[in-house]
C-alpha cells in the first residue's frame, strides 16, 4: 500500500475521470472517446482518459498511476454500477494511498448506455450530464475516517429445525459459542412431521437424531425450547438480544451475529379439490403422518394431485421439494403398503381425516387397469409385469410438470414409472376435479392426448401442497430489520451472488424460511451461513462505512420522529434527550435527513452543498 | 499441521469457497487450470433469474479473490499429487509453463497483433479465433498472457519468435518449464465444475451437420457484447439475423440411451433466459421452447417462466423434438409430437440445451485425492442428505456443479458450505 495522500479540503481538487467502455455495454451506445474529453474541459479536472473495461487490472492500474502521476485527489470512474464496483475502486483507490471518499462514481451503464441503446447522440450526451454532475459532487468531498467495531464472536440461531441445529453446530464446531432458539418444545422442525426421506428413503426420525443429539451435547451451543426472541437491538458485531420462554425469566445476552432459519409451513388447501369437503382428501404431510404412524385406509387406487395452490393457483411460485416428495410416497404406496397398513388394519384405527374406507371390488379394479393400459396402447404388456407385493395398488399423480431436477430424483422418478406409478399431465386450462359420485371419491380429469374428460374413482387423494411462510414472519422481520420478499419468504442480500446473506451486516438466512428446499439444500445453506457469519467473528472487528448521518445537536428538538423513521434502528435518544446515532448500524440511507422538520441531520458524503451542486451541475446548459 | 486451504478449481464456487475462507484471515491457494479464474460463468451473457450481467457481477469477485492478502492464486496449474491427512496434506502441483512471466506481463496485448499462429479460441466455444499467445477473455485474471506450446511455431519448429519482439516489458521466455509447487494445507475444496456434451453424436438434432443448429454455450457467446459476433445473433450458414428461434431442451440429459439418465437442473431456465435475450435484442425475435418438464423449481423460478411468456411472447411447447434442415435455405426444421399427433415447422435457429456433464480431468483428480464419482463422473458426498460436500477423505469437500447439477446461486451457497467444513475440520484437528 502506498503512503496516505494528506487531502486537505480547502487544497484545490485534482480530479482524475476514467470512463469506460465496458467492452461494448457502454462503448457500443455511447461515444466514450468523446465523453473524455468533454471530461478534460470541466473545472478542476486534471486528467481524463478511457479505459476499455477500467474495472480490469489494467484500468485498475491507469488510475492508480493517474493519481501517481498527476497528484490527482479525487477519482472519478464513470462506467456501471456502484452496487457491485464501488467496493472495488474505493480499494484501488486506497492502494495507492487516497482515502476512499474521494472517489465518487458516475453510472453511465444502468443510468444511460442501456436505456438510451438506439440513440447514440442522446446517450452521449446524457453521460456528459451525468460525469458533469459527478465533477460538480467531487470538487467537494472531503476525506473520511471509518469506525473500527469490535465484534463479540458468539452468536444466536433462531428456529431448531435441521438448517438452525447444522448452522448452529457449525457455528460451535468453528469454535464459536452460539445461542439456539426454538419456539417448540423439541428440536428437529418440520422433518419430526416425516416418514421416511428421499434419496436414502430412510426414516426420518433416524436420520435427523444423531444431529439433535450433537446438538444437544455440543459444549458451544446454549439451547433455548420453548423460546422466542423478545428483542433485538444493536448492530454487527454488537447485539443485545432477549430471549424469553413462558413462565421463565428472560435471558439476556450478547452476541456479534444472527442467523434466522425459521422454516416454513405447509399450505393448508382449503377450498381446494374437496380438502375438508370429502374424505380421505390429504396433504402430503398428512398423508407421511398416516405412515409414519402406521394408520393408512384400505386402498386401491390413490390419486395425487401437484401443485395443489402452487405455480398461480394461490400461491406464485412452484415450492420446489412437493415433486420429489410426492414421488417419494408414490414409490412408498406401491412398495410398503401392506406394512404401513398393517398397525391401522390390526387396531381397526379410524383417523379423523380419514374416515371413510372405500372397498373397490377386485374384478373392477383389474377391468380398470386392462382399460388404462389399452388406453396408453400398452396393452398385453400389462399382465407380463411382475408387479411387488402391493400389485394391487395403483397410483396416478396429476402433474403440470414433474421438478425431478439433478441426478437423484431424475433416476427415482424413472424408478417411480418402472414400478408403474402412472403421471397423467394437466393444464391449467383443465384442472383436475374430486368429487363424489354417490358414495364414490372421484377424480374427473382432462386427459390431454385423447382430448377427453375422463373419471376415475380413488380411494384417496393425496394434495401436493406448496411449503409457505410462517405466518409471523413478519414480526421477527421487523424485529431484526431485515426484509420478506415475495410471499412472505426472507428476502437475501442478491439473488446470486449473497444467497444467505442480508444486505444488514451481520444477519444471515438458511433453509425454508428463505423458500422452498428440501434438507440437503437447507443445511448446505445453514453451513454456508454459519460461513458468513463467522468472517466478522473470526476477524474479531468490522470496519463501518463512514457514510452516516450526523446530527447538529444545535438543531436537533429531540421530538424522535427520525428514530422512528430509521429502518436499521441506527438513531437513539441520548441522556441529553437528543438524537443520536449509533455510527456502526447507521447505513447512510438518509430517511431521516428526510424527515427532520428541523434539518438537524445531514449525511457524511452525502452533504446537501454537494447534492446541490450536483443539482445545479445537471440544469446547467452545457457549453 | 498448518490452517491453510486449497481450493481446485477457479469458477464461482471456487472463487467463493476461497474468498469466505480468506476474509476469515486463512491462507488459501486457488488452483486453476486454465490461464483465468472465472469458469463457467464468465461465459455467460446474462443470468437467471434477474438477468443481470454475468460477467460484471463476476469481476469484482475475480479481483477480489485475485488481489485478496490472504490468497495465492496459482493458475494455469493442476494437482498431480496428494499425500497426508487432515491438518497436514501434502499437495504437489504443477505449474504449467505459460511462457510469460506473470510478474512482467502487464496485458497490453502488443504481442497479439504479431502472432501468425491462429487457434479456435475455446472461451468463445470455437465461434471465433485466439492467437497461440493469448488471453482467453478480455476480463481474465490474472490479466497476463499465457502461450499454448502446441500452436506457438517458436517452440514447435523454432520459426517466428514475433512476440518477444513486440514485446517491451521482456515478459517473453520460450525457455520457461514446468514447475512443481510443494504445498502443505490443512484441508481441500474441490470445485471443478462442469463441460457441456458434444451433441454431434446424436444425429436426431443435426448439430456439426446442419450449420445453423447451435449449443446453448454457443448461443451465450454469441449473444454477448464482448463475444465473436460483438453480440449479434447469426447463422452460421449466410451471417443472417434470425427471426423464428427454436430452443431444444433435454438433449442428450434424461436420456439413459446416450448415458445421462440425469437432469441437468439449469438448461430449462436458462433457454428461458436465452429466449428472452433474443427478444431483448429485437421486438420481432420469437422464441419455441420444446420441452419435457419445464423445471424451474427455485426462487423466483416460476415467476420468470411467467414473465418469459407474458412479457417476452416465448412459446413453450411440451414435446420432444428432433431436427431436419431444409437443404436449400438451411433452415432448420422441427419434428414434434403435439396430442400424439406429428408436426414440423421450420425455424431460422435452434439452439440445443445440451447435457451438462462433469469435466472428465475430475475423475483423474479424484483418484489422486482418494475421492469417489458416482458413474456418471460426478464427485460423490459421503453423506448425502445433512452434510453435503463432505466426501470419504476427512478434511476434503466439495463444491459447485462437480458434486452434482447446481446452478449459481446454489453453488455460491456450496463454495460457502465447503469453506465452513473446512476451518470446522482445521480447528478439530487442532489447526
Ligand atoms: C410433506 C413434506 C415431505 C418432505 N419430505 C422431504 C424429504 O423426503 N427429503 C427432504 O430432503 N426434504 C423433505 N421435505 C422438506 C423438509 O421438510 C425441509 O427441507 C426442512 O424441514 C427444512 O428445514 P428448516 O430447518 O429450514 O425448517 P423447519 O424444519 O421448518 O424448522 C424451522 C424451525 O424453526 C422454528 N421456528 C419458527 N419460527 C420461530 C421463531 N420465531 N422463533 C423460534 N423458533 C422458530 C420452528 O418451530 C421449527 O422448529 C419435505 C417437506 C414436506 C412438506
Ligand atoms: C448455457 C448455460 C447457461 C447458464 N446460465 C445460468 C444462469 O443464467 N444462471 C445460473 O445461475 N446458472 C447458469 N448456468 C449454470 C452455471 O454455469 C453453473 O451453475 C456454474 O458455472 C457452476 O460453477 P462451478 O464453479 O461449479 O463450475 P465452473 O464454472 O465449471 O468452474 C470450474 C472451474 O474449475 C476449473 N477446473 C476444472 N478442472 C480442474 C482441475 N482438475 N484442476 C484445477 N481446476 C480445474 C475450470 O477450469 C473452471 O475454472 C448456465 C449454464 C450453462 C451451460
Ligand atoms: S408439485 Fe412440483 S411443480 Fe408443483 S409446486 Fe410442487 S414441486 Fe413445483
Ligand atoms: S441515515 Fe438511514 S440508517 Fe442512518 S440513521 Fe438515518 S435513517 Fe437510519
Ligand atoms: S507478453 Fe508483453 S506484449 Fe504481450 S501482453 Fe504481456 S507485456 Fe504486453
Ligand atoms: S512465438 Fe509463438 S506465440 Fe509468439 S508470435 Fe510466434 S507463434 Fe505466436
Ligand atoms: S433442466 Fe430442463 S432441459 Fe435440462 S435436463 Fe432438466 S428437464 Fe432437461
Amino acid at each position: 500500500m502506498a503512503d496516505t495522500i494528506k487531502v486537505d479540503p480547502k487544497d484545490k481538487p485534482r480530479i482524475g475521470v476514467f470512463v469506460c467502455h465496458c467492452g461494448t455495454n457502454i462503448g457500443g451506445f455511447v461515444d466514450v472517446k468523446s465523453v473524455a474529453e468533454y471530461a478534460k474541459t470541466l473545472p478542476d479536472v486534471i486528467y481524463a482518459t478511457d479505459n476499455l473495461y477500467t474495472c480490469a487490472e489494467d484500468g485498475l492500474v491507469s488510475i492508480r498511476e493517474g493519481i501517481r502521476k498527476h497528484n490527482l485527489n479525487r477519482i472519478i470512474v464513470a462506467s456501471c454500477t456502484p452496487r457491485t464496483h464501488a467496493p472495488l475502486f474505493q480499494a484501488t483507490c486506497e492502494s495507492a494511498g487516497l482515502n476512499k471518499y474521494l472517489f465518487t462514481f458516475v453510472n453511465i451503464r444502468e443510468h444511460c448506455s442501456w436505456v438510451h441503446m438506439k440513440e447514440r447522440e442522446k446517450g452521449t450526451t446524457k453521460a456528459r450530464d451525468l460525469i458533469r454532475m459527478g465533477v460538480a459532487r467531487a470538487r467537494l468531498l472531503i476525506p473520511q475516517e471509518e469506525q473500527r467495531v469490535d465484534v463479540e464472536p458468539s452468536g444466536v440461531v433462531i428456529g431448531g429445525g435441521v438448517a438452525g441445529m447444522t448452522a448452529a453446530l457449525s457455528l460451535a464446531d468453528m469454535g464459536f459459542p452460539v445461542h439456539l432458539v426454538e419456539r417448540e418444545a423439541e428440536l428437529g422442525g418440520f422433518v419430526k412431521n416425516l416418514n421416511n426421506l428421499y434419496v436414502t428413503e430412510k426414516s426420518a426420525t433416524d436420520t435427523i437424531k444423531p444431529l439433535i443429539e450433537k446438538t444437544k451435547a455440543h459444549k458451544n451451543v446454549k439451547l433455548h425450547l420453548g423460546s422466542q426472541m423478545k428483542s433485538v437491538e444493536g448492530f454487527i458485531g454488537n447485539y443485545e438480544i432477549v430471549i424469553g420462554a413462558k413462565g421463565a425469566e428472560d435471558i439476556k445476552a450478547k452476541v456479534g451475529t444472527i442467523i434466522v432459519a425459521t422454516g416454513a409451513l405447509e399450505y393448508v388447501p382449503e377450498g381446494l379439490y374437496g380438502y375438508n369437503q370429502y374424505p380421505n382428501v390429504v396433504t402430503l404431510t398428512e398423508f407421511e403422518i398416516l405412515c409414519k404412524k402406521k394408520a393408512l385406509p384400505k386402498m386401491k387406487n390413490v390419486a395425487i394431485i401437484q401443485c395443489a395452490g402452487s405455480r398461480g393457483q394461490v400461491k406464485t411460485y412452484c415450492s420446489r421439494v412437493c415433486c420429489n416428495v410426492a414421488i417419494k410416497n408414490a414409490i412408498n404406496i406401491v412398495d410398503n403398503y401392506d406394512n404401513m397398513l398393517g398397525l391401522a388394519e390390526q387396531l381397526g384405527t379410524v383417523i379423523e381425516k380419514v374416515p371413510v374406507e372405500q372397498k373397490v371390488p377386485e374384478e373392477i379394479i383389474e377391468r380398470r387397469r386392462r382399460r388404462r393400459g389399452r388406453e396408453r396402447g400398452e396393452e398385453g404388456e400389462a399382465d407380463e409385469v411382475k408387479l411387488g407385493p402391493s400389485e394391487k395398488i395403483e397410483v396416478t399423480v396429476f402433474n403440470r410438470d414433474i421438478m425431478a431436477y439433478g441426478v437423484e430424483h431424475e433416476l427415482t422418478y424413472n424408478k417411480a414409472r418402472e414400478k408403474r406409478v402412472k403421471f397423467v399431465r394437466y393444464t391449467t386450462d383443465h384442472l383436475p376435479r374430486v368429487y363424489m359420485e354417490g358414495n364414490q371419491l372421484t377424480v374427473g380429469y382432462f386427459h390431454e392426448t385423447l382430448k377427453l374428460e375422463r373419471t376415475m374413482p380413488v380411494d384417496m387423494v393425496i394434495l401436493s401442497t406448496p411449503l409457505v411462510a410462517q405466518p409471523d414472519a413478519g414480526d421477527l422481520s421487523q424485529m431484526l430489520k431485515v426484509p420478506l420478499g415475495q410471499e412472505g419468504f426472507f428476502l437475501e442480500a442478491h439473488v446470486k451472488l449473497r444467497p444467505v446473506d442480508f444486505a444488514t451486516d451481520g444477519i444471515f438466512v438458511c433453509g425454508t424460511c428463505r423458500g422452498p428446499a428440501d434438507i440437503t439444500e437447507a443445511v448446505t445453506q445453514a453451513s454456508a451461513a454459519a460461513s458468513r457469519a463467522a468472517i466478522p467473528m473470526a476477524k474479531g472487528y468490522v470496519q463501518a462505512e463512514a457514510l452516516t448521518s450526523v446530527v447538529d445537536e444545535n438543531k436537533c428538538s429531540g421530538c424522535g420522529t427520525c428514530i422512528q423513521v430509521c429502518p436499521y434502528g441506527a438513531l437513539r435518544k441520548s441522556e441529553k434527550g437528543l438524537a443520536e446515532v449509533i455510527v456502526a448500524a447507521c447505513k447512510g440511507c438518509g430517511c431521516c435527513g428526510a424527515t427532520c422538520p428541523e434539518g438537524a441531520i445531514t449525511m457524511t458524503n452525502y452533504t446537501d452543498a454537494q447534492l446541490l451542486a450536483e443539482a445545479k451541475a445537471a440544469l446547467q446548459e452545457e457549453v | 499441521m498448518t490452517k491453510d486451504v486449497m481450493v481446485i478449481g477457479g469458477g464461482i464456487a471456487g472463487i467463493q469457497a476461497a474468498l469466505d475462507l480468506a476474509d476469515k484471515g486463512m491462507i488459501v491457494h486457488l488452483v486453476e487450470k486454465t490461464p483465468s479464474i472465472g469458469g463457467r460463468m464468465a461465459q455467460l451473457d446474462k443470468t437467471f433469474p434477474t438477468n443481470d450481467c454475468s460477467i460484471c457481477i463476476l469481476a469484482p469477485k475475480m479481483a477480489d479473490c485475485f488481489s485478496h492478502p490472504n490468497t495465492n492464486v496459482i493458475t494455469y496449474a493442476e494437482v498431480v499429487g496428494v499425500e497426508g491427512k487432515v491438518g497436514s496434506f501434502k499437495v504437489k502441483v504443477l505449474k504449467k509453463a505459460r511462457y510469460v512471466d506473470e510478474t512482467k506481463c502487464t496485458g497490453c496485448g502488443e504481442c497479439l497483433e504479431k502472432c501468425p499462429s491462429k487457434v479456435p479460441s475455446e472461451f468463445e466455444m470455437g465461434l471465433s479465433n485466439r492467437k497461440a499467445i493469448y488471453m482467453p477473455f478480455m476480463q481474465a485474471v490474472p490479466r497476463v498472457m499465457t502461450i499454448d506450446k502446441e500452436h506457438c511455431t517458436m517452440i514447435t519448429k523454432g520459426k517466428c519468435g514475433n512476440c518477444k519482439k513486440a514485446c517491451k516489458r521482456e515478459a517473453i521466455d520460450y525457455e520457461m518449464k514446468d514447475k512443481i509447487l510443494e504445498l502443505e494445507v490443512g484441508a481441500i475444496v474441490v470445485a471443478t465444475g462442469f463441460d457441456s456434451w458434444d451433441p454431434s453424436s446424436a444425429t436426431e438434432y443435426g448439430y456439426g451437420r446442419y450449420p445453423n443448429v447451435f449449443t446453448a454455450l454457443e448461443y451465450e457467446r454469441m449473444i454477448n457484447a464482448a463475444g465473436p459476433t460483438h453480440g449479434h445473433i447469426e447463422r452460421r450458414s449466410d451471417k443472417k439475423r434470425p427471426i423464428k428461434m427454436a430452443f431444444i431442451q433435454c438433449v442428450g440429459s434424461r436420456n439413459p440411451q446416450v448415458g445421462h439418465p440425469y437432469c441437468c437442473s439449469v438448461c430449462c431456465m436458462h433457454s428461458t433466459k436465452e429466449s428472452m435475450l433474443a427478444r431483448e435484442h429485437h421486438d420481432d425475435m420469437e422464441s419455441t421452447i420444446f420441452y419435457k418438464d419445464m423445471r424451474a423449481c427455485a426462487k423466483g423460478f416460476w415467476e420468470y417462466i411467467e414473465r418469459a411468456k407474458r412479457d417476452y411472447g416465448v412459446r413453450y411447447v411440451n414435446s420432444d423434438a428432433t431436427v431436419q434442415e431444409n437443404a436449400e435455405t438451411h433452415n432448420p426444421i422441427v419434428v414434434y409430437d403435439v396430442g400424439g399427433r406429428q408436426q414440423s415447422e421450420e425455424f431460422d435457429m435452434v439452439v440445443l440445451a445440451t447435457t451438462l456433464v462433469p469435466r472428465k480431468e475430475t475423475l483423474e483428480l479424484a483418484k489422486v485425492l482418494g475421492l469417489k464419482a458416482d458413474e456418471f463422473g460426478f464427485l460423490e458426498s459421503s453423506e448425502r442428505i445433512l452434510e453435503f460436500g463432505k466426501t470419504v477423505v476427512p478434511g476434503i469437500y466439495l463444491a459447485g456443479y462437480a458434486a452434482g447439477p447446481a446452478d449459481i446461486p446454489e453453488s455460491v451457497a456450496q463454495g460457502s458450505s465447503a469453506a465452513a467444513k473446512a476451518v470446522e475440520a482445521i480447528v478439530q484437528a487442532g489447526g
